[in-house]
């Protein structure tokens, strides 16, 4: 059971954000630019390195949400998701993206351990300040969605498929598109 | 030095606001709405947690500037620094106590916050949407100190300039820059 009183039957972070509309529209649209907008970095790229920083974090439901939406991106490739988790330096990634985890691991621990040498590799691999800066800002997002979807004792469904339907769902439409479909209506209006 | 080449002469997150609008602006919002629009907490009681979770994250621009703006809402820095060194003994409510206990929590990990940390927040008298904009607080200032430390970015130490951020903090809110 949540700690307080979430709307029923709206899993994890959608519960949340239900409960607080004027709070999830700026999450919603933190995670939309963070992971869908225009860069030089995939869509599935970036679900992979929020993937990673909400396995790090033992978050069940946003790995489980975003490796499903990062796989939807990637041909529906679960296992390079879950070699991503485990162990990204040999998972089937550019150099580049394994360079970027690094830093997002760092991230994740706090943000001090990100060293000059960690941003140099990644340079070195051909990562421009914005990847760099999105690496980041994905990394410290995702300390902050994890937390606050373990903080609130949210509803976490165990069964994988319902994941993999919801992943396919927001790699097609998006979070703020996709948001509309829980959040009330007098919120979506504002 | 900054990891990337932040606009020069901006401290803190307002570099890594300049040379991003795109994130800046709904990550202002959320502060905006957080900490400084009304509610059943007061703005300062907000900014308190604000402060001690930067804290505990030994974030200084964020503990700096919160902490400045925590002071200007409370008319002066000394509960600032009882909170920050031990809260338990400052002089605020016990309900309060018992969110910066959950914040604390929350700071360390989502699933350290246990039904007992809510349970004693109620019987202080929180409410649902105060214990839920708690662990969002803290949430997203494990967020926020993590953006400020990993571009690495320019904290000045000049408490001239903090105080005044603060004041325009407290005043204006998060919607637009303070310089």
């Amino acid at each position: 059971m949540p700690h307080i009183a979430l709307p029923e039957g709206l899993p994890g972070i959608r519960g949340a954000m239900a409960f607080r509309p004027e709070t999830a529209k700026p999450l919603n649209e933190i995670v939309e630019v963070l992971l869908r907008g225009p860069s030089t970095l995939s869509p599935g790229e970036r679900e992979l390195i929020a993937t990673y920083v909400s396995y790090l974090n033992d978050c069940h439901y946003c790995q489980s949400s975003h490796g499903a939406i990062a796989a939807a991106h990637l041909k529906g490739d679960e296992d390079l998701v879950k070699r991503v988790k485990a162990d990204f330096q040999h998972a089937d990634i550019s150099d580049k993206l394994k360079s970027l985890l690094v830093i997002a691991g760092k991230v994740q621990r706090g943000g001090k351990n990100v060293t000059a040498e960690d941003v140099a590799d990644a340079r070195n691999l051909g990562a421009t300040d914005l990847e760099i800066h999105d690496t980041v800002l994905i990394a410290a997002a995702f300390c902050m969605y994890n937390r606050y979807v373990d903080g609130l004792g949210t509803i976490q469904p165990q069964d994988e498929a319902s994941y993999r339907e919801r992943g396919k769902q927001v790699a097609r439409e998006g979070y703020i598109a996709v948001s509309k479909t829980y959040l009330p209506a007098e919120a979506i209006a504002r | 030095m900054p990891h990337i080449a932040l606009p020069e002469g901006l401290p803190g997150i307002s570099g890594g606001f300049a040379f991003r609008p795109e994130t800046a602006k709904p990550m202002r919002e959320l502060a905006h709405i957080l900490l400084h629009e009304p509610g059943s907490l007061t703005p300062g009681e907000r900014e308190l947690i604000a402060t001690y979770v930067s804290s505990q994250n030994d974030c200084y621009f964020c503990q700096t500037s919160h902490g400045a703006a925590a002071a200007s809402h409370l008319g002066g820095d000394q509960i600032v620094s009882q909170v920050k060194a031990d809260f338990q003994s400052a002089s605020i409510t016990p309900k309060l106590k018992a969110l910066l206990a959950i914040a604390g929590k929350v700071q360390q990990g989502g699933k350290r916050v246990a039904p007992e940390d809510i349970e004693k927040a109620r019987i202080e008298g929180a409410t649902d949407i105060e214990i839920h904009d708690t662990v969002l607080i803290a949430a997203a200032f494990c967020m926020y100190n993590r953006y400020v430390d990993g571009l690495r970015t320019w904290q000045p130490h000049d408490q001239t300039m903090y105080a005044k951020m603060g004041q325009h903090l407290a005043e204006h809110g998060y919607r637009t820059p303070s310089r």
